[in-house]
């Protein structure tokens, strides 16, 4: 992404403590025990709102890590997110998988996905890609709404949740804590990664793809490996999705959802972790609060969309650029 | 029904689809052809074309009627007003991203589709809306296929819109200037092209084609959707990339070959050959969307399109 030079705001000014290593160690504990708090000091709705946004934060970071770290723009999303659900859907309903068993074939079907998608179409210039994508993402939906196998348009139904050493997670603060422990994992893998080598292999191909060739890096194998990493989030957010609902249906994965997991990571800025998760936050709690306005919140998201890529193309909260 | 009246049924009902698809096709190749963007709005141009069309013709149908000449004087009203709406659209939200990096653009190309077709919902709160316009069920009978006036004068009509915007692009100065700009921007600027002029002609006549399609889609099927362009949308862009992206010509015939292919495909058996193979009108959008990702695999650069190697 171009950076914007930067200026001296107030905005800015928080950002900039907000981004001082010792102080971010400080803030991320306070906001962690606010969150482990939180189902035990509010109403049963805010914890089910705030663990739907800890499943957009799992998503986003999936799609960040796509869009973000290998500025590739994937417009279907929601095809891995489905992959995930349906496999476990599938697999517990029709053969009587236990969900951790289905959890991984789950990952081995995304990533598999990814794979047959990324391998053909990363040579391709990246408007295509995004049409691609966004025909992937169709056909997956499409498929699921065909098939028997899948529900058809009705989906499947009565998908047993999970136990853990036999304990059964079932209650919604139950959920609540297994998105919260996914998404600080889906952070920590993500900061990892960012830092390795892999993760400056694809900041070097976002920036200058022939120079990256140049040096070394086999530009179609990195960004299938971004793919593949996406898929992966995908997945085990889904997964978790189609076992915290009981049941899912092919419009739980339709180009809005794609539409809306994107928004998260262009709102809070492109390829910035704790922006992801202000984003999630934003996308799926701010319409709760609109719901007053109906269709129109649709419309107000869109332009709130066009109005960031025109006068802060970097999103609300940018990645500073230490390199 | 013999395999010969379903052949020439489906023949008929290929091009039909076919002169959607490549009116709206047109607009994707030219923009695409002239400022190297892909216009993710371009659908939702259709559908809002549509909707400008529908009202159009509700006030002037008390006057004129809502038979073929009252939707013909809406399409007119409504290419002119979706014209303009893709010359702002440009102004406003791609002018300024031009040097900006590409997945920027994208997603504002992406953010511009968005708020036209939510904008669309919060307008019609989802519901499909009747178009309104009464033409008729006449037609000629040719054998066992029945050909109706309306297929006709569509079909006709589309040939019309795209035999004018070729002869606009080959024998016209401004025609010239298109394709000298989509050679070579800076060169043109320099032998005194008014380059943003060319620009906003390409989106122009995009967009009027677009808002064509969208009233005469209307008036056909007999209503109106706000999601209605998304499809259309991504079969013109197969179609503009199976003829070859930035080809005129291209466009027409990648919108018509998938108009064909895809009412031929949902006549597709093969069961009887006892390959378990059925493409029916519930798979034809898989079958679409797959020919367009083997297509830009194999062929990206398309039936009529130039290869060019560059990377953005």
């Amino acid at each position: 992404m171009a950076q914007l030079p930067e200026r001296p705001s107030a905005w800015g000014g928080l950002s900039a403590i907000l981004d001082t290593p010792t102080k971010q160690w400080t803030v991320t504990a306070v906001l962690l025990a606010a969150m482990v708090a939180l189902p035990f000091v509010t109403d049963g709705y805010i914890t089910v709102i705030v663990t739907h946004a800890l499943l957009y934060v799992v998503l986003a970071l999936g799609l960040n890590i796509v869009v973000g770290y290998a500025g590739l723009l994937d417009l279907g999303f929601a095809a891995f997110f489905a992959v995930g659900a349906y496999t476990v859907g599938i697999t517990t309903q029709y053969f009587g998988l236990n969900f951790w068993l289905a959890l991984p074939l789950a990952v081995v079907f995304a990533s598999i996905a990814g794979i047959i998608i990324g391998t053909p179409t990363l040579r391709l210039r990246s408007d295509y890609l995004a049409i691609v994508t966004l025909g992937f993402g169709e056909i997956v939906r499409l498929t699921a709404r065909n098939l028997r196998e899948t529900g058809g348009a009705s989906g499947i139904r009565g998908i047993e949740s999970p136990w853990i050493f036999g304990y059964h997670v079932q209650s919604n603060i139950d959920f609540y804590f297994v998105f919260l422990i996914l998404a600080v994992l889906g952070i920590i893998v993500s900061v990892r990664l960012a830092n390795s080598r892999l993760g400056r292999a694809w900041l070097y191909v976002r920036h200058d793809e022939d120079a990256a060739e140049a040096m070394g890096i086999d530009r179609v194998r990195v960004k299938l490996a971004a793919y593949v990493v996406g898929a992966i989030y995908g997945s085990i957010g889904g997964a978790f999705f189609a076992a915290n609902l009981g049941a899912i249906s092919p419009e739980s994965f339709s180009f809005r959802q794609s539409v809306e997991i994107l928004m998260v990571v262009i709102l809070g800025g492109i390829g910035k972790i704790p922006g992801v998760v202000l984003g999630a936050f934003i996308v799926i709690l701010a319409p709760e609060f609109l719901r007053g306005v109906g269709d129109l919140r649709y419309f107000i998201f869109a332009v709130g969309l066009l109005l960031i890529m025109l006068f802060r193309p970097s999103g609300i909260w940018p990645a500073r650029s230490k390199r | 029904m013999t395999i010969f009246d379903i052949f020439t049924n489906q023949l008929l009902n290929g091009i039909v689809l076919g002169s959607f698809y490549a009116l709206v096709a047109l607009g994707y190749t030219m923009v695409f052809g002239v400022v190297k963007l892909l216009n993710f709005a371009h659908g939702e141009l259709y559908m809002v074309g549509g909707f400008a069309g529908f009202l159009v013709l509700s006030f002037l149908a008390p006057f004129i009627g809502a038979g073929w000449f009252g939707v013909a004087v809406s399409m007119v009203f409504a290419m002119i007003a979706i014209g303009f709406l893709g010359v702002v659209i440009e102004r406003v939200a791609y002018a300024p991203m031009l040097s900006a990096p590409r997945l920027s653009i994208l997603i504002t190309a992406l953010a511009v589709s968005l708020v036209l077709q939510n904008g669309m919902l919060a307008l019609t709160k989802g519901q499909y809306v009747p178009f309104g316009s009464a033409l008729g069920f006449g037609g000629i009978n040719l054998g066992k296929l029945f050909i109706s006036y309306n297929q006709m004068i569509l079909v006709s009509v589309a040939a019309l819109l795209m035999l004018a915007l070729e002869m606009f692009v080959s024998r016209t100065q401004y025609g010239r200037a298109m394709r000298a700009v989509a050679v070579d921007k800076d060169m043109s600027r320099l032998m005194g092209i008014n380059v943003n002029a060319v620009i906003a002609v390409t989106f122009f006549l995009g967009s009027a084609l677009a808002a064509a399609a969208g009233t005469m889609a209307g008036a056909f099927y007999g209503s109106l959707w706000y999601f209605m362009g998304f499809l259309i949308g991504l079969k013109a862009f197969t179609a503009a990339v199976i003829g070859g992206i930035g080809s005129i010509p291209g466009a027409m015939l990648g919108g018509l070959i998938l108009g064909l292919l895809e009412s031929f495909a949902t006549q597709l058996d093969l069961r009887g050959m006892g390959i378990p193979f059925k493409v029916g009108s519930e798979w034809k959008d898989v079958f679409s969307f797959s020919v367009l990702i083997l297509i830009l695999v194999f062929k990206p650069t398309g039936l009529l399109g130039k290869s060019e190697q560059e990377r953005m």
